[in-house]
């Protein structure tokens, strides 16, 4: 027919919503700086034992040695440990928690908050009066609880962290759920007879997904702060550096060198600061009213 | 199967659907039974308000969880009475044997994923097919709704297309699975007047081509004349008037029906010429919470109402070719 013929405006910038999102995203630059530093810690925790290698626990040198003299670049903490060396393997413990436990809080987060938002009914009592009674424990008493009382491994600690931050994800999802389901693309779904499970997980979620995804990416932040509480109280895996344990290993010494604490503290400011701009940023992209068009 | 021409394809007998509200139970739809045949056009006409999308919704077993339920009635598919049914089996008969067009094309359909997997995804589901000919299929069907360049479209996302190529995209969904009955709510409420007449074109055809059966619900006279054979007229809930399309618009007998077909502008050839005003029905539709009693619900807006009118619901009144009228004074009309 004349199909050939026909122009075709809008197919040569056919694009998906997410890449639409990322279009904005590249337009904010606190976003990106935030990203590229982000990208930067990652690679040092992941290459950085392979360019820099030593072993953290390893005395190395006199206790103390000040940044940049005798050829370590950061110093030696109170026992004589290469500082740089602890900052890199740090990166990956405080990166890697940071990471599973924002992942569970999100798993547990959106079944809750998911089962929550479209069955309604006593399903929905019985579920966010769960979510209200995690949300009013005291956060870091009760993931100390957990730590101490079934062991200071890292999967515990992620764990610890994951069941005492997901409440705030469940209630986005089902906020979003309870939106979506009345919208008149899932009555459609339900009118093909699409099944409550496909439409659960193929109609309504990923259609929820740009808030969880902002409030995600701030838990990575959170979490990773959580976990240097968490250490900074000596309740961590002891044959593991992290970033909120060389702080707290050396918080004696704080008067007298206080590089020791201030550069693991840095570390960790820049790096949370960076999820926090790179939340933001998803903030910004993900939600269309925020969008300037 | 095996239905003949005589046997009905769909069956409704006094169905009666309460909604329960903040003021108490009322029924939105009350005492209606129609008959559908395969490949005729059944349209429900009326005001906003009157029950025609909750009809739909109840023939599609789709009444709003713990608001709505059916009270009283049948609706028989293939002999299959559905508010009975199982919700598994509901699941099967919904896009297999019936499928819904719904009024607003820019909510209906999926932003986050292309049309062509929103409609390739039906076709796997129902007919079984594979990836690749579920997409070919779509492209197929895209061309059928006439969607120009249909095989560039068929990635476009829902916010690329205008309204009306989205309602086509609905109408390829609803006929992926080639339905034995379609139920088009309002289906070009929201499109351009010229759009509106390649959608109905569109829907005849389909529904010429594969036999398929139509309920389209509109408060538009002039597509129920075009597109119907048999029309239902409904008020606050209840069937005001039914029979054949051009006997009905010729000779209602019901003042209600009346009033909807003077209101429809008529255009004149000269700008010029004399105009006469335009007829509208005073009033509006009571509201849900009065919606049982028994009355004429009508006699408020009526102006041949009188005291049996205002104190007695008035029965169904046949007239020649199965037109029925639900008015006390239905032989004057």
């Amino acid at each position: 027919m004349n199909t050939q013929k026909t122009p075709t405006p809008s197919t040569a910038q056919a694009q998906s919503p997410m890449g639409e999102a990322w279009r904005m995203f590249r337009r904010d630059h606190a976003a990106m700086a935030g990203l590229l530093v982000l990208m930067l810690v990652l690679i040092a925790g992941l290459a950085g034992p392979y360019v820099y290698s030593g072993d953290p626990f390893e005395m190395v040198w006199a206790p103390f040695t000040t940044p940049g003299t005798d050829g370590f670049v950061l110093g030696t903490d109170y026992l004589g440990r290469d500082l740089l060396v602890m900052l890199i393997h740090g990166a990956r413990v405080s990166i890697a928690i940071g990471l599973s436990a924002a992942f569970l809080t999100v798993v547990i987060g959106i079944t809750v908050g998911a089962l929550a938002g479209f069955y309604r009914g006593w399903v929905e009592e019985l579920l966010m009066r769960l979510t209200e009674f995690f949300q009013v424990l005291p956060t870091l008493l009760f993931s100390m609880v957990i730590v101490a009382l079934f062991g200071a491994s890292l999967p515990m600690i992620t764990l610890a962290i994951g069941i005492v931050s997901w409440p705030p994800v469940a209630r986005i999802t089902r906020a979003e759920f309870m939106r979506i389901r009345e919208l008149e693309y899932v009555t459609a779904a339900r009118a093909c007879g699409v099944s409550n499970v496909k439409i659960i997980l193929q109609v309504i979620l990923p259609n929820a997904l740009p808030p969880i995804i902002v409030q995600a990416a701030l838990m990575v932040g959170s979490a990773i702060l959580f976990e240097a509480g968490l250490s900074f109280l000596g309740l961590t895996d002891p044959n593991v550096v992290s970033w909120g344990q060389i702080i707290g290993s050396n918080r004696q010494y704080i008067l007298d060198s206080s590089y020791t604490v201030t550069i693991p503290g840095l570390a960790i400011f820049v790096t949370v600061l960076a999820i926090s701009l790179v939340g933001d940023g998803l903030n910004d992209a993900l939600n269309p009213k925020l969008r300037k068009r | 199967m095996k239905n003949s021409h005589n046997s009905p394809l769909l069956k409704v007998e006094n169905l009666r659907i309460e909604l329960t509200t903040r003021d108490g139970v009322a029924p939105v739809i009350d005492d209606l039974s129609l008959e559908l045949r395969a490949g005729e056009t059944l349209s429900f006409v009326g005001e906003s308000g009157c029950g025609k999308s909750m009809t739909a919704l109840a023939l599609m077993g789709l009444l709003p969880e713990k608001v709505g339920r059916v009270a009283k009635g049948s609706i028989c598919f293939n002999g299959e009475d559905l508010t009975t049914a199982s919700p598994a089996r509901l699941n099967e008969i919904r896009g297999n044997d019936i499928s819904m067009i719904f009024q607003e094309p820019m909510t209906s359909l999926n932003p986050v994923y292309t049309i062509g997997e929103q409609i390739a995804e039906v076709l796997r589901r129902h007919r079984g097919m594979n990836k690749a000919a579920a997409w070919q299929r779509a492209i197929e069907l895209l061309d059928a709704v006439r969607i120009p360049n249909p095989k560039n479209r068929v990635s476009d996302y829902p916010h690329q297309l205008s309204g009306g190529q989205r309602q086509r995209v609905m109408i390829a969904i609803a006929l992926a699975c080639e339905p034995k009955i379609l139920i088009a709510d309002e289906p070009t409420t929201a499109l351009d007047v010229t759009v509106q007449a390649q959608i109905f074109d569109l829907m005849r055809d389909l529904g010429r081509e594969l036999g398929t059966a139509t309920i389209l619900i509109t408060h538009d006279m002039g597509a129920v004349a075009e597109m119907a054979e048999r029309m239902i007229v409904m008020y606050a809930g209840r069937m005001a008037e039914t029979g054949p399309v051009q006997q009905v618009i010729d000779h209602p007998r019901h003042p209600y029906t009346k009033g909807l077909i003077s209101c429809v502008p008529h255009l004149l050839a000269q700008l010029t010429a004399e105009r006469p005003p335009l007829a509208e029905i005073d009033g509006i539709v009571p509201s849900l919470k009065d919606f049982g009693r028994d009355e004429c619900l009508f006699a408020s807006r009526c102006e041949r109402a009188n005291e049996q009118c205002r104190n007695q619901r008035p029965p169904e009144v046949g007239f020649s070719a199965g037109q029925l009228s639900a008015c006390w004074q239905a032989e004057d009309v």
